[in-house]
């Protein structure tokens, strides 16, 4: 059995054009498998290899460098939750929300909770310094956060509400 | 000191994000003029109006233009530096969140240019609402023709194409980001050759900054006069000043009551920027440092606050530059040890670990600030720091890139201009709670 489904190689030959050699494409490739798959398996990284006409070791060598990508022994959950713990986001209480959603996730940063919902994650300056203390779930990010309010978006979007709440990337612009 | 806006004029404006809103609110005008004039030409306004990089070293941005050779065949590639990740900085975020129109048409104006006809927008994955923003403006601009054949009836052509990162810092040092869209790990080329003679695919290439690229459109708009008149002159007694010109986004964030992003002529204080803009240091407190430019950029103490933050005075307060102009405002209640460790362990994590003083250096002042922090620091612990930031860095000439430089300059800035706070840390023996810097909350 192939480990890419059909719509993932579409995916990936969709990208072909955009660039003038096919190495270019190992990024992309790496996350429309991982947005699906939830890691990328070392199957995932020969069949890779094979279509973009790459040795697996230099699918996997890129891969591996970005510290982005989970390998089949420890996937990621249905989503994924980055703290900031960098300066300004610390400055602000980034560290504690951190440790205090460690505690209720009941999920060490870099792995995934028990019940397979949440993998947590410290994350570098996500860019919305001015929403400090801010979390980022999968790519959007929810600003000026405590951890009951984490907690709450987190319960939100699990419940499939349309508006997590909280103020979701609120620029503060003067 | 009034004066209009023109980076967040379209911020949340009436008529909205989309290429319509834009073309109402007087959008694409700059790139019509510019496909009017012969390439060199926007060029020349670009060099006339000494506009300088604003992603962190401050390049003269026509000049880098000029450094293409010259009747190449081709391909020329452009990449849009969208990887943002300095701590402190989010101003090429709103742009892209706010105004997409207004950083797209300051490449196409680019890439009309320099004689591109392939862009990459390189773009950090953490920015999910840049990436669907900016693939709609782009959809939208292939669907008027404002990108892909012909463009405007012209005979010039251009593609843009969106490329996700994987969080990584590195990857926003231009040679690393180069690297990592060709698919690879993002360890930054040796320079020279420089990327404008050989860069993407190992052909001529300009990277840029998504603000320096904003400012493109709006000097074609209103032209090198009107961007010349804002900011600090050039130093005629220093021949190796060429200006601060033009607006400039600056950050703030950290301890003050209102964070933000503000445009500002170049040349703002920290001062003016804390007490007018963001709404002063938070809980009635006084600030004990601010860091000017994102965290590499070492800090000012609170005697500096009226340094003019335009590309030259930081340097002589004694930091690295101007950096990104995001500042990060420290409250008198914080301990410097606390927040140096922070940036140390920042920069120990982002090391692309190709050089050995940076990937050892940076993990080394990492453990020492440990060891101080856990209540177990030495006073030659300090000498020790001194060495190691002296030692690492393109500056002394031992490292590829210029991550390392920025490591070492808030342990050396902190040393000198803070350094009786690692003194009370070591003599007291106290061991740092937890979190200590959201103690401060
Ligand atoms: C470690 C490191 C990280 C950098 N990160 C960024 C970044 O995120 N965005 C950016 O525009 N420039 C960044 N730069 C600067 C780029 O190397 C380059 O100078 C810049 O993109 C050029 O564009 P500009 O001249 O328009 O500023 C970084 C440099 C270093 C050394
Ligand atoms: S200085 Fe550091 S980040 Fe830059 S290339 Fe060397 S090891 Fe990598
Ligand atoms: S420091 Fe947390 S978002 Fe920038």
């Amino acid at each position: 059995m192939s480990a890419l489904t059909n719509e993932m190689r579409d995916l990936i030959r969709a990208e072909f054009p955009k660039y003038p050699n096919l190495q270019a494409v190992v990024l992309p490739a790496l996350h429309i498998v991982h947005d699906r798959q939830r890691c990328v398996s070392l199957d995932a990284v020969r069949e890779i290899a094979e279509l973009l006409e790459l040795q697996p070791a230099e699918v996997h060598d890129t891969m591996t460098f970005y510290g982005f990508f989970r390998e089949s022994d420890n996937p990621l959950g249905k989503r994924r939750v980055w703290v900031c713990r960098s300066l300004s986001c610390a400055l602000r209480g980034g560290e504690d929300l951190l440790e205090q959603l460690t505690q209720r996730l009941n999920c060490v940063p870099g792995k995934t909770s028990a019940d397979g919902r949440f993998s947590l994650e410290f994350g570098e300056c996500l860019g919305v310094c001015e929403g400090a203390p801010c979390m980022l779930v999968d790519d959007v990010c929810h600003s000026n956060l405590d951890a009951d309010q984490a907690v709450q978006v987190l319960e939100k979007l699990e419940s499939g509400s349309s508006s997590p709440g909280g103020t979701k990337n609120e620029s503060a612009i003067r | 000191m009034k004066h209009e806006l023109v980076l967040l004029k379209r911020v949340d404006s009436p008529a909205g994000p989309w290429l319509a809103g834009y073309q109402a609110d007087g959008g694409y005008q700059g790139l019509r003029a510019a496909l009017k004039m012969a390439p060199a030409d926007v060029t020349k306004m670009v060099i006339d109006s000494r506009l300088r990089g604003r992603g962190g070293a401050g390049f003269p941005c026509g000049l880098k233009w000029t450094f293409l050779p010259k009747n190449h065949p081709g391909p020329i590639y452009l990449c849009l530096n969208a990887d943002e990740s300095e701590p402190g900085t989010f101003n090429n975020r709103i742009l892209m969140e706010k105004d997409p129109h207004q950083v797209l048409e300051g490449m196409i104006i680019s890439c009309y240019a320099i004689r591109s006809q392939t862009a990459y927008i390189y773009l950090r994955y953490e920015f999910g609402e840049s990436y669907r923003i900016l693939q709609r403006a782009i959809d939208e601009c292939y669907a008027k023709n404002l990108l892909g054949k012909n463009i405007l009836g012209t005979d010039f052509s251009l593609d843009i194409y969106l490329h996700r990162g994987a969080g990584a810092y590195i990857c926003g040092e231009e040679t690393g980001l180069i690297e990592s869209l060709e698919g690879k790990r993002a360890w930054p080329r040796i320079k020279p050759p420089y990327p404008a003679v050989e860069g993407l695919f190992r052909k001529p290439t300009i990277v840029n900054n998504v603000e320096t690229l904003a400012c493109v459109t709006h000097i074609l708009a209103r032209g090198v006069e009107w961007f010349k008149s804002q900011g600090i002159p050039a130093d005629p007694a220093n021949p190796r000043d060429v200006g601060s010109y033009g607006p400039k986004l600056y950050c703030v964030s950290g301890h003050v009551n209102r964070p933000g992003c503000f445009e500002l002529p170049l040349g703002a204080t920290s001062r003016e920027l804390i007490d007018e803009h963001s709404g002063g240091v938070w809980k009635n407190r006084k600030a004990k440092a601010v860091v000017p430019g994102g965290v590499s950029m070492g800090f000012l103490s609170a005697d500096e606050l009226d340094v003019p933050l335009d590309f030259e005075a930081p340097l002589k307060a004694g930091c690295l530059g101007l950096g990104t102009a995001a500042l990060v405002v420290i409250d008198d209640q914080t301990s410097m040890v606390d927040v140096v460790y922070n940036t140390t362990r920042f920069f120990a994590h982002e090391s692309c670990g190709q050089c050995t003083p940076c990937r050892e250096g940076t993990s080394w002042m990492r453990k020492i600030l440990e060891r101080i922090r856990a209540g177990q620091g030495q006073m030659r612990d300090l000498d020790l720091l001194q060495e190691l930031a002296d030692s690492m860095g393109i500056l002394p000439g031992t490292t590829i890139c210029g991550l390392s430089d920025g490591a070492a300059w808030p342990i050396k800035n902190a040393l000198t201009k803070f350094r009786q706070d690692f003194v009370d840390y070591i003599q007291s023996g106290q061991r740092a709670p937890q979190s200590t810097l959201a103690a401060a909350h």
